[in-house]
């Protein structure tokens, strides 16, 4: 069973690496985007994600204070040590299937980070406010895009609609409740996720229905990430992300 | 030809009550990819608390043969600078 202390831990981190792997992915644009205005707003989005990430994680490293900082979190941990939704580590894939997956992310998170507003936990409900404001900006980049490219040509709702489809059956997991919260949601510092569910649905199916996107449908959904159980897709990612420091432990410069 | 999206001129104004700056241009397809993109280029560092944006098109710009018929008979006209004045003592802005 877990402890209080134990359950923070865990809630915090699954915040943190949420936004650190999802903040990495859209790194990978750096460079890549179809025009340079969408290279720097997708590069800038991972910037504010890694910054969520960082204050997350700084907070998670006091509570477990054992003198490892948010850095030995992020640079040092392993692949089953990290807690962050299924969605989140899924490769970028085209443009069009970076966009849904921010959409299907940001109405999530903006959900989630204003209620998170309310945390009876100071530092997670002033980290909230903040990336509540991030995320407002998140949310609007990826609706109007979803609407372009849904609305576009036969070629951009096609694989928009295509990106959808694919991503729909790992909507399922941001909802999932574990052992932490339980603990935390009795104290006020952690949020009912059931209670998320239908603003998230709704809001998803009329989005998509003002693009011209039709409601994908899954026959199961997805899950593993509470456990740290991930895709095959998040060891890649940690092998590049934490390369400098599992070859040069502590390298500083 | 460019094939990029259309161009749009970014206004900046860096305080509330301040005078809006041209910082550049960017391409978008809309108003509102216009307004994000401006946001996402120009005030990353904090430069802004309010943006403009205006379709390059709509620029009407004088023409540089031009120049020396608007510009130059304004040479050798210092009398329409106020510099004949004796500054107020402990005026600090003039």
């Amino acid at each position: 069973m877990m402890n209080k202390q134990e359950a923070i831990f865990k809630y915090l981190v699954r915040l943190g690496d949420c936004a650190l792997i999802h903040g990495h992915r859209l790194s990978e644009w750096c460079s890549r985007g179809p025009i340079l205005e969408e290279d720097l707003a997708l590069t800038n989005m991972a910037l504010d994600n890694i910054g969520r990430a960082q204050a997350f994680l700084k907070y998670a490293a006091e509570v477990q204070g054992n003198g490892l900082s948010e850095d030995d979190l992020a640079y040092k941990r392993d692949e089953r040590a990290f807690y962050n939704n299924l969605l989140t580590e899924l490769p970028i894939g085209d443009f069009a299937f970076t966009i849904a997956k921010q959409l299907l992310l940001s109405v999530f998170e903006n959900i989630q980070m204003q209620a998170l507003c309310k945390s009876a936990d100071a530092t997670i409900a002033g980290i909230a406010a903040k990336s509540h404001k991030e995320v407002r900006y998140h949310l609007t980049h990826a609706r109007d895009w979803t609407m372009r490219l849904g609305k576009g040509t036969l070629e951009s709702n096609t694989r928009l609609q295509q990106a959808f489809n694919q991503l729909w059956m790992y909507t399922g997991e941001l909802f999932e409740m574990y052992e932490e919260d339980a603990i935390l949601n009795k104290q006020g510092i952690a949020i009912d996720l059931n209670e998320l569910k239908t603003p998230y649905y709704n809001t998803i199916t009329s989005i998509l229905n003002d693009s011209n996107i039709k409601m994908p449908v899954a026959d199961y959904m997805q899950t593993g990430s509470r456990k740290g159980i991930h895709t095959e897709y998040l060891g890649h990612i940690l092998s590049e992300m934490q390369y400098l420091q599992r070859a040069y432990p502590d390298a500083k410069w | 030809m460019d094939t990029q999206l259309d161009l749009w001129e970014v206004f900046i104004q860096g305080k509330s009550g301040g005078n809006y700056t041209h910082a550049g241009s960017v391409h978008a397809a809309d108003s509102n990819m216009a307004l994000q993109n401006a946001r996402d280029i120009y005030t990353r560092r904090n430069e802004g608390s309010s943006i403009w944006v205006i379709p390059s098109k709509y620029v009407v710009a004088s023409n540089p043969e031009d120049a020396d018929m608007l510009f130059d008979p304004a040479n050798e006209k210092i009398y329409r600078h106020p510099t004949f004045y004796v500054m107020p003592e402990g005026a600090k802005q003039i």
